[in-house]
């Protein structure tokens, strides 16, 4: 019965959210996480989701969702100007994260939205299922 | 009384709901998915088609695979356009899926209410009482 596959395509969706929340829980924990050379400093991560076509059924257009790979921000590095701190180097710079918070909480948030839309996709299809089996009972 | 439509337009009905419940959850699951294209599909010609032209393949041997019914195929999809365009080219709504996806659910337990009041009805007439 192909409604079982709906189990998969929104499992494979709220797997994905998931992981991007993950990704945004990593980008703000270490947002702080300041190095005194422009190599060790933490960069953000972006998730890129992919979809996967069906591998048994080509023309079949119903897909779920992958993780193509997890991207780091090209956005520059905030270097700044603290000669008193403990991690800054010869020249008295620290090297700060390129995470934007706010983007971060808008990620969070589109994610988190995204993951409920799928919770609610699984359950009325399981209801769906529930009142079939139990059709003429 | 036949028994080949009892069920009527429900049976093929529920099918195609079933499928289309499936199209819009992978618009749903997908809809932070660069580049992905929502799609979706006639479901008022598809049935049209279906009831007054039922695609059924001609088995000549035995060992051929009866044709899955019901199944749409892709080139009888159709892509969603969409209201507002975003950056990534992904043309998913979730709003507007999610509508769609409830009224399709909210449907597919119509059509089932209707095969459920077929089925009490034939056991009934079976059994001769109510129950």
């Amino acid at each position: 019965m192909s409604s079982f596959k709906i189990f998969d395509i929104a499992g494979s969706g709220m797997n994905a959210q998931s992981l991007r929340l993950n990704v945004v829980a990593s980008n703000m924990a270490n947002v702080d996480a300041v190095s005194s050379s422009l190599e060790e400093t933490y960069r953000a991560r972006q998730p890129v989701f992919k979809a996967v076509l069906d591998q048994v059924n080509t023309r079949n257009p119903s897909v779920g969702v992958q993780m193509a790979g997890i991207v780091e921000s090209k956005a520059p590095l905030v270097r700044e100007f603290a000669p008193e701190h403990a991690l800054a180097d010869e020249q008295g710079y620290i090297y700060r994260p390129n995470v934007n918070v706010m983007e971060e909480m808008a990620n969070m948030i589109s994610a988190s939205r995204a993951y409920q839309n799928n919770v609610e996709v699984l359950n009325s299809t399981r209801q769906m299922l529930t009142a079939t089996i139990n059709l003429g009972r | 009384m036949s028994f080949d439509n009892i069920f009527g337009i429900h049976e093929e009905a529920l099918r195609l709901r079933a499928r289309r419940s499936e199209v819009l959850a992978s618009n749903l699951a997908n809809a932070d998915t660069p580049g992905y294209k929502a799609r979706d599909f006639d479901f008022a010609a598809m049935l049209r088609n279906e009831v007054q032209q039922p695609v059924r393949l001609a088995a000549t041997q035995t060992g051929h695979i009866k044709a899955d019914q019901g199944v749409v195929a892709s080139t009888q999809m159709g892509y969603r356009i969409p209201h507002q365009s975003s950056l990534d080219g992904n043309t998913v709504e979730a709003e507007r899926e999610q509508a769609e996806f409830s009224e399709n659910a909210m449907r597919y337990q119509a059509s089932l209410r209707f095969l459920d009041g077929r089925i009490k009805g034939l056991m009934m007439a079976i059994k001769g009482t109510s129950q």
